[in-house]
């Protein structure tokens, strides 16, 4: 359960999922935020709209996936590091999981890491196929990780190889 | 020939003194001096900034309050403010500690080992917070730490406090100490949380958990092991009325202790000017009373920030601000007033409503007993 362990549960995981047709249609940010907080800064970073404007500082961040295109500009505006990009499209048998990543050294792109799942125990190989950290991101690297379709809604960090997080 | 007396100022006028330079006493400083007062900040440290100077990670709360922006970057933007609008109404006083305050309204200060008397009209004290410890058998060995003194060693000194630790504590500020554990390099083998629920926010507890750290709710401390220093830790189950479970015991190969159970208002100086307390545990313990306008039942001395209260930076900003408005409004300086205490009141408010806030809200309720307090 959350509360007890930090890890969500699969019924939430589930509902912050987007659907299978909105999937196929390219990049979407998911949002695993499921506590109220008070806490915003999300609402402001998407200019898509597609986080829905709050009417208290507390509430629980709703997205709306069909206004969402998956741009990842929200990725690190968060400070929860709740928000992540996933892209079903990259390829035939792979899928893309953009995630914030602030543990250095940073992996080196075409890097094989083993991507970890919300508990933080290993789901799968994952290949590092880009490492956003332009100064606009404010010390919160994004790191693309091009994984199995079957782990899109399970790889939310990694570790590299050698040992390091 | 005159005799020269000069560096020896022994005695200094200011109308309003604020004690404490973190993010409740810059805050303060800053709309007491744009509202027209003169004000002394004094702080015992070398920099300006509090807690803030520590907080390597982004900030929650309201975009409006820095949200998003790492609280090491906040306390920059307030101190050019204070510079750029304070101009000479403004005087800074760093490795400066306030050593006590006297009936006539003075305060002892002291820099260099030399002692000076300040004279304010108005004081506000932004003392800030003091860590809790926890009682078990060893927690005097060398590598039993405190979380802010963790943050001290590692993200002001970079220095590496040991190579395991074991976090006590789920609260806020366990996770976020964890969280820069790990960045840092150091290994963290297990958060330990007495409750059977985890405190702090739910989306820190994940992004520390996806690391591979695991955390215990309803576990504690035994004991800490070790001859010279900590070589390990004993932990074991709590039952839901908070005993210990026989047989649950096991040990955790760690050479660091960091304790995250609780901080306490800083209230030595409030309690030397004899200001009416109260113990309000959801505010950490015993907290000054005061009324909305941050005033403490002696009418010259204000309160602002984890004095007040053990609460967050956003709203020790706000409380910050509303002190300084009506501590300088008591001198006469009122521009503005009914806007700037609507629109302070309303921000804390927003930030007090959810769930989050519930138990500040209760503590507030204890604390005014039926009346109004900020
Ligand atoms: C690990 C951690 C993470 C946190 N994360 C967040 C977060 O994400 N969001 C958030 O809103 N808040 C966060 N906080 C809380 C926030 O840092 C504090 O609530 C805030 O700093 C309180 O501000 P303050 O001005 O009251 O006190 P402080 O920041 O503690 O400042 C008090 C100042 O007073 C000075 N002082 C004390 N006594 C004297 C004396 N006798 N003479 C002279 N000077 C004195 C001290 O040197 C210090 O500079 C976090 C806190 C910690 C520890
Ligand atoms: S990915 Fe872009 S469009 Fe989608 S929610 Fe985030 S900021 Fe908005
Ligand atoms: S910014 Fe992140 S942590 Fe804050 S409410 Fe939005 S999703 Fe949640």
């Amino acid at each position: 359960m959350l509360e007890k362990t930090g890890v969500p549960t699969p019924e939430q995981v589930k509902r912050a999922a987007p659907t299978e047709d909105r999937l196929k249609k390219g990049p979407v940010a998911v949002v695993e935020c499921f506590q109220s907080i008070p806490c915003d800064p999300c609402q402001y970073a998407c200019n898509q709209g597609a986080i829905k404007e709050f009417v208290d500082i507390n509430d629980v961040p709703i997205i709306d996936h069909e206004e969402c295109n998956g741009c990842g500009i929200c990725i690190s505006q968060c400070p929860g590091l709740a928000i992540f990009v996933i892209d079903a499209t990259y390829s035939e048998d792979k899928g893309l999981v953009k995630v914030p990543h602030e543990y250095t050294p940073l992996p080196e792109k075409g890097e094989v890491v083993t991507g970890l799942d919300m508990a933080g125990n290993e789901a799968c190989d994952a290949e590092v196929v880009k490492v956003q950290s332009a100064k606009s991101l404010d010390r919160t690297p994004v790191v693309w990780l091009a994984v199995p379709h079957d782990c899109l809604m399970k790889v939310r960090g990694f570790r590299r190889k050698g040992g390091a997080e | 020939m005159r005799c020269s007396r000069e560096g020896v100022s022994l005695l200094r006028k200011t109308e309003i003194a604020v004690v404490g330079g973190g993010p409740a006493g810059l805050s303060a400083a800053l709309t007491a001096v744009r509202q027209g007062a003169n004000v002394t900040l004094v702080d015992r440290d070398p920099i300006l900034g509090g807690q803030l100077v520590k907080q390597t990670h982004m900030f929650f709360g309201s975009k409006r309050q820095y949200a998003a922006i790492r609280g090491i970057d906040i306390p920059a933007e307030l101190i050019a403010a204070l510079e750029k609008e304070g101009g000479d109404r403004i005087n800074m006083l760093l490795d400066t500690t306030v050593l006590g305050y006297y009936d006539d309204g003075s305060l002892l200060i002291e820099k260099d080992e030399q002692a000076r008397v300040l004279y304010p009209e108005r004081v506000i004290f932004a003392t800030g917070a003091a860590e809790k410890m926890l009682p078990f058998p060893g927690n005097d060995l060398p590598g039993v730490y405190g979380a802010g003194a963790v943050q001290t060693l590692m993200n002001v000194y970079g220095i590496k406090p040991g190579n395991r630790v074991l976090m006590i504590g789920a609260g806020n500020i366990g996770l976020i100490v964890s969280y820069q554990l790990v960045q840092a390099g150091v290994e963290v083998a297990a958060i330990i949380e007495g409750a059977p629920k985890i405190g702090g926010y739910l989306v820190h507890a994940s992004k520390i958990r996806r690391a591979g750290i695991p955390i215990l709710t309803s576990h504690t401390i035994v004991e800490a092991k070790g001859a010279e220093s900590v070589e390990g830790a004993v932990i074991c189950k709590l039952d839901e009325n908070w005993n210990s479970i026989p047989g649950t015991e096991q040990t955790l190969d760690v050479d660091v202790i960091c304790l995250a159970v609780g901080l306490s208002p800083l209230t030595e100086l409030v309690w030397q000017a004899c200001c009416e307390q109260v113990y309000v545990p959801e505010l950490g313990g015993y907290v000054p009373k005061r009324n909305e306008r941050m005033q403490t039942s002696l009418p010259n001395i204000y309160v602002a920030g984890d004095v007040a209260g053990i609460e967050e930076a956003s709203s020790a900003m706000i409380c910050g601000k509303i002190a300084g408005l009506y501590a300088a409004d008591d001198l006469g300086y009122s521009n503005n007033m009914e806007q700037l205490s609507a629109e302070f009141n309303r921000e804390l408010n927003e930030l007090r409503a959810g769930e989050a806030g519930a138990k500040i809200r209760q503590g507030l309720e204890k604390l005014s007993g039926g009346g109004r307090v900020c």
